[in-house]
């Protein structure tokens, strides 16, 4: 089971600024490591969010995004005391999904 | 199109590409400034904080008895009074030292096993977290290393030599490249580090999260691999050497504050 | 005749308290000491990097202040006699694979696999501004940029350009001939750059074509 996700959420006005750190190698699969043998490909592939159980975002990352990503956004109507849950899922088939409330 | 725009825009966030820049040294900054947010540390201050509270070891304890200078157990402020002249041990320690010593007595780790584990192995991988947690206790404090000790004194000193040592096929020394203001290393901005180079710079900016490498590097590590450019032979973990350097950096930098962990290139 | 006795008392009491006051440590035999001790080996990389030899030694100790005259000349000295001037006598490679050597930052950390100068680059970039192009330069060093130019050097293997262009292969082979601390390695010396390799970076600066004299 990978790490656990850093979600913060913070209302102001008439949205809501999330950010979230993931925990995750991200490898491109272009790599070799000392033997000279290619690093097999471990990527996230989706991202989704929901606000109080509702899809609100969803995204289709690449290989191109950095290792241990940052992803920020803002929700819309979102305000303090909603929750707001991150869930992503990588090539392998691996998924991880964390919880936040608006702050 | 909307998602399409919006997620364009998130990725170019995330991924390592620089903007074309007005000059190579305003890119830069865009970029740091850019990461500044959502440092990957932070993930590795909720591991240490995990491990620090966690019965792990042979004897299957916490480190929560650990005393980092302060008292068994007490964590905020410890981070920049080290290193510092403990007792029981009767040596000058910085915070990979004694961490290694209370994994020894209150864990029962093997202390010179996790010495010689490579870095990014092991026992070492927890090191990463346990420094990154610690030093975040700490962060915006001001150094206070203490030299009130004969033996904190003579690290001080010892550790001035150790800079100033020019030694291997390159002749160099930590001075070379740290002993004059305003130089850089390529595009690399070089902190002078015989004096005290301000808050959050130098001594006061590591432990570290590596963008480049996607790592989080303590001041051992660090330490290590300037050995390792300087052209020198291999620096044992926290081995005197490293201790008297840390003690002269923490020393000079005196009443800067700590960023620690915080976020390089 | 009070005021005699007390400060006579006074200054045996003073006498007694600096006899009691330790001597200072030997910082510097406990230093070599604690490097000894606190290394190990590492691939190419060995324990024997750690001796110095007088330049070092004298450099290290002055931490960064100017050597005393005589002693500084007597190691500029020293360092003169090392030079070996190119057997063939002629100075000048060629530029291009100059610049390659001079943007390779490689070798001999305990990371490289080999310590034959066929692994190892100039470095030069990390301290030196040099052609025009590159904005990714050190400022360690001096720039280098415009170096023949502004020397006048038209014809590097004429008569007149001589003297520039033995100063500058001296500098490179060791720099300390000119310096006694200089920062800068001794890549002749050393060990680390060979003749060829040498003459490529004398191109590089030397040469009219080189992007570096435009």
């Amino acid at each position: 089971m990978a790490d656990p996700m850093r979600i913060r959420a913070q209302a102001a006005g008439d949205k809501a600024t999330v950010r979230v750190l993931m925990a995750h190698e991200m490898e491109t699969g272009q790599r070799k490591d000392a033997a000279g043998k290619t690093i097999p490909a471990w990527f996230i592939q989706q991202v989704s969010a929901q606000l109080n159980g509702k899809m609100v975002m969803t995204a289709q990352w690449g290989p191109s995004v950095a290792k241990n990503p940052f992803l920020q956004f803002n929700i819309k109507g979102a305000k303090a005391g909603d929750k707001v849950g991150i869930t992503w899922v990588d090539n392998r088939g691996d998924k991880r999904s964390d919880e936040a409330t608006v702050t | 199109m909307k998602k399409f725009l919006m997620m364009s825009a998130l990725l170019a966030a995330t991924c390592a590409v620089p903007a074309q820049p007005k000059s190579s040294a305003d890119a830069i900054a865009e970029y740091r400034a850019m990461l500044a947010d959502g440092n990957p540390a932070e993930l590795f201050e909720a591991k240490g904080e995990e491990l620090w509270k966690t019965k792990r070891g042979p004897k299957n304890a916490s480190l929560q008895q650990c005393d980092l200078g302060k008292g068994a157990g007490v964590v905020k402020g410890a981070f920049v009074e080290l290193p510092r002249w403990f007792a029981d041990t009767a040596q000058v320690q910085d915070l990979e030292s004694r961490l290694l010593t209370c994994m020894e007595r209150l864990q029962g780790f093997n202390a010179a096993e996790i010495a010689k584990t490579p870095f990014g192995k092991g026992e070492q991988i927890n090191l990463e977290g346990l420094t990154a947690w610690i030093s975040a206790e700490s962060r915006g404090m001001k150094f206070k290393l203490s030299q009130a000790h004969a033996e904190e004194r003579k690290n001080f000193e010892l550790g001035k030599r150790a800079f100033f040592y020019r030694g291997g096929p390159y002749d160099f020394s930590c001075a070379s490249c740290h002993s004059q203001p305003d130089k850089r290393i390529r595009l690399q901005d070089l902190p002078e580090l015989t004096k005290n180079p301000g808050n959050g710079i130098g001594f006061a900016a590591w432990p570290a999260y590596r963008v480049s490498s996607g790592e989080m590097w303590s001041m051992q590590r660090r330490l290590n691999d300037c050995y390792r450019q300087q052209r020198f032979p291999y620096p044992g973990y926290a081995s005197p050497v490293t201790i008297a350097l840390g003690v002269y950096m923490g020393v000079n930098a005196t009443g800067a504050e700590s960023i620690a962990p915080a976020l390089k290139r | 005749m009070n005021k005699k006795r007390i400060s006579l008392a006074a200054a045996v009491l003073l006498v007694a308290a600096c006899a009691a006051v330790p001597p200072a440590p030997d910082y510097d035999a406990l230093t070599a000491q604690m490097m000894s001790g606190s290394f190990r080996d590492e691939g190419i990389a060995k324990v024997d990097r750690l001796q110095q030899d007088a330049a070092n030694q004298a450099c290290s100790k002055a931490q960064m202040a100017n050597l005393p005259d005589v002693l500084a000349a007597s190691i500029q000295q020293q360092a003169l006699s090392t030079v070996r001037m190119p057997a063939d006598g002629v100075f000048i490679g060629d530029w291009r694979e100059g610049e390659k050597l001079a943007q390779n930052g490689r070798g001999m950390t305990w990371t490289d696999k080999s310590a034959a100068t066929s692994a190892n680059g100039g470095n030069c970039y990390n301290c030196h501004q040099i052609s025009k192009a590159e904005v990714s330069f050190g400022t360690i060093g001096p720039s280098l940029y415009n170096y023949g130019k502004m020397r006048g050097i038209s014809d590097p293997a004429s008569a007149a350009a001589r003297p520039i262009v033995e100063y500058t292969w001296t500098k490179l082979w060791n720099a300390k001939a000119y310096n006694a601390c200089s920062g800068m390695p001794r890549f002749g010396h050393a060990g680390l750059l060979d003749e060829t390799q040498l003459k490529h970076l004398m191109a590089l600066i030397l040469d009219p074509k080189s992007p570096v004299n435009q």
